[in-house]
């Protein structure tokens, strides 16, 4: 079935491979700066931006501060209304719940709703094994699960494809998976939209059991929210007779008013529009469903431990900090390792898996701390400070002798005049012996960059010979 | 007005013009320099890095070396910006008046023309830390707009970072070189003589590569542009 980020490479290396990719960074370059610019314009009308963010914040923030009170607060509402709650610690738990409840309904196909929290403990590879078949209905999901491809961005996760590519995949996998796509399908915008909703029509039709996230889930009401643009969320959310919503625990926010904060936030920061499209809402199951809602820990509460990483978990997933990464902009979505790419998957992806492997311990450094992400995030996570102070974690770690021997014999030199001073009388003796190639790991400067050649004088020997000289 | 100049560890070891120039046009608008001699470096590469036990000593000796001046002027950006809004998190409270260079003159000395001369045509690249740490907003521009005989040219994309990020420069050279590749083509756009920016760590990472291509732009601190006169051209 569809691939993994299992055993990803570390950022540097995956990175690298990215950048070489000429129709990867044109695609990235293209789709992101449309986004960015279309997000700009909307937020830019919006007079009050600013405090609105800041109310983000802070409900985020209390709902972090009382989880377990709004968690208990939801359940009750939710099975008030008639839904059944579960809850799973891990990704292993979760999978588990929902492959049992799927396979209760006895049916071996499932449609879904673009979710990111069942991205991330890889549900559709869990009932695969279970040998329930699971459908994307979301078009970039649908790209990227006929491509057999991973999903590189929060909102857009087939942003990578442009729409040659987009033709070349429905043309080549459509019929394996249900619907083929038609002979002559063009590579415009409207043809492939077409050619997807044919496809996926059949699908809502017959699918007895569906599968969603939820962008909020209101604790007062027990009330589940899915914001979406294309209508499959609708259909999905409201056809099947069993409707399973697994939702990460940082999704609350304590009451239907403050749902008023992030109808503005989320789709002016993520698609860029004023308003969303579809918003779906419902309270226990639409009339006659059977509702199950799984909530997911899966290494929250580990982040949520952590004074200055918990700020993580306000996330609503929008992806405005992806759209506005230089960084994230060359390296693409892959790169990260992970379904949350871009800025925000640097801080996430190292805190909920803790550093378990090279990929982890690199993603904090996969960033030029340029602050562009914190300048864009509708609820103000400062992702420059977390990167520092997870920088700081990995340091600490000892597993980076040789960079922590040469970062302290640094600092024996740059906290000592004198031999600061010897330093840079020594670089400017020899200036004319300054190599092209630098040696070690510097040789990555000098293999796109020149050094500059060591001036005659350091500043502090100008400044003592003019003082002298007085 | 007496002040002390923190002229950072990069400008005193590989770019000394820039310290100089800051001392030429400190002088010119009435300052008197002081040069404390035991400071070193602010900390920031450690820091940035994760090496925060490291950088604290350095934080710790900014703070001994600088007490008792009331203005600090920094010609750094991002060095301004490590004391001032990280200094906190290594247990250190910075001294209160540490100055960007634009911000001290637009600011402090209220001045916006310096009395430089400089028949160039230049473009300005805001550098992120200036940009969205400092938010020094567009006092750089204009200082150097009231230039005589300047010709400040707008660069595409200029609140995009070069891709220099300290050692990200290092740890993620194919990212850093693409994102700079962009910001010199943008820089080749503009048609100007000479790169400017108040910031020689992010100069000699553009100016690093642009030297590579032969682009034939020189890069300048923003301190020479404005130090530069006609009896004493830069």
């Amino acid at each position: 079935m569809s691939r993994t980020f299992v055993g990803m490479p570390a950022f540097p290396v995956a990175s690298a491979k990215a950048v070489g990719d000429a129709q990867l960074r044109h695609n990235l370059h293209k789709a992101t700066h449309t986004i960015r610019g279309k997000r700009a314009l909307v937020v830019g009308e919006q007079p009050d931006w600013m405090e609105l963010r800041s109310a983000g914040a802070a409900i985020k923030d209390r709902v972090l501060r009382h989880l377990d009170v709004y968690l208990e607060q939801l359940e009750a509402a939710v099975t008030r209304a008639g839904g059944h709650v579960h809850w799973a610690r891990d990704a292993a738990e979760a999978n588990r719940i929902v492959t049992s409840l799927v396979k209760a309904t006895g049916e071996t196909e499932v449609v879904k709703v673009k979710s990111m929290a069942t991205q991330e403990i890889e549900l559709n590879e869990a009932l695969a094994r279970a040998g329930i078949t699971a459908y994307e209905t979301d078009l970039a999901e649908l790209i990227v699960q006929l491509g057999d491809d991973l999903p590189s961005h929060i909102l857009v996760p087939a942003i990578h494809r442009n729409r040659a590519e987009i033709r070349e995949i429905f043309q080549r996998a459509m019929s394996e998976w249900g619907r083929p796509a038609p002979d002559d399908l063009a590579d415009e915008p409207a043809a492939l939209a077409e050619a997807a909703r044919l496809h996926l029509r059949e699908r809502f039709l017959s699918a007895k059991v569906g599968i969603s996230g939820a962008n909020f889930a209101v604790a007062e009401t027990g009330t589940l929210v899915v914001l979406e643009s294309e209508g499959n969320g609708r259909m999905c959310l409201t056809l099947p007779e069993t409707l399973i919503s697994v939702v990460g625990i940082e999704k609350l926010v304590p009451t239907w008013q403050d749902l008023e904060v992030f109808m503005q936030l989320l789709p002016r920061s993520s698609t860029g529009e004023r308003m969303n499209p579809y918003t779906s809402m419902w309270t226990g199951g639409v009339e006659g469903q059977d509702f199950h809602l799984v909530l997911l820990d899966n290494g929250r509460t580990d982040v949520l431990a952590d004074q200055v990483g918990r700020q993580a978990l306000r996330c609503i997933r929008c992806s405005a900090c992806l759209n506005v990464c230089p960084v994230y902009e060359r390296a693409g979505g892959h790169a990260y390792g992970s379904v949350y790419p871009g800025p925000i998957g640097a801080i996430l992806t190292p805190q909920l898996r803790g550093f378990a492997t090279e990929l982890e311990e690199s993603l904090p450094y996969a960033s030029t701390l340029c602050g562009a992400c914190y300048d864009v995030c509708p609820v103000e996570i400062n992702i420059p400070e977390v990167l520092l102070d997870l920088r700081a974690k990995v340091a600490s770690s000892g597993h980076h002798r040789a960079e922590r021997l040469t970062m302290a014999a640094a600092r024996r030199v740059l906290s000592s005049p004198a031999l600061l001073s010897a330093a840079q009388r020594t670089a400017g003796r020899f200036r004319r012996l300054t190599p092209r190639r630098l040696p070690g790991p510097l040789s990555a400067w000098t293999d796109t960059r020149d050094v500059p050649a060591p001036p005659r004088e350091s500043f502090r020997q100008w400044w003592e010979r003019r003082e002298s000289d007085r | 007005m007496r002040v002390a100049l923190f002229v950072t560890c990069v400008n005193d070891t590989l770019f000394p013009g820039t310290g100089q120039a800051t001392v030429r046009l400190l002088e010119r608008l009435g300052c008197t320099v002081d040069f404390p001699s035991a400071q070193t470096c602010c900390g920031q590469m450690h820091f940035n890095t994760g090496y925060r036990d490291d950088a604290r000593p350095m934080a710790q000796r900014f703070g001994e070396v600088f007490e008792g001046h009331d203005v600090v002027v920094v010609p750094s950006g991002s060095c301004a910006a490590m004391v001032r809004e990280w200094y906190p998190t290594l247990g250190v409270q910075p001294p209160g008046g540490v100055y960007e260079l634009s911000e001290f003159l637009v600011d402090v000395l209220g001045v916006v023309d310096v009395g430089a001369y400089f028949p160039h045509t230049v473009t300005y690249h805001p550098t992120c830390h200036s940009l969205r740490s400092l938010r020094v907003g567009s006092r750089p521009e204009r200082l150097l707009s009231e230039v005589r005989g300047l010709k400040l040219l707008p660069l595409g994309g200029a609140e995009e970072c070069c891709g220099f990020g300290g050692t990200f420069s290092v740890k993620n050279p194919a990212v850093s070189a693409a994102m700079c590749t962009d910001k010199v083509r943008h820089v080749l756009d503009t048609g100007a003589e000479v790169l400017c920016a108040a910031d020689n760590s992010c100069l000699m990472h553009i100016g690093g590569t642009m030297h590579r291509q032969r682009a034939g732009v020189r890069t300048m601190h923003l301190a020479q542009i404005l130090a530069s006169t006609e009896e004493d051209p830069s």
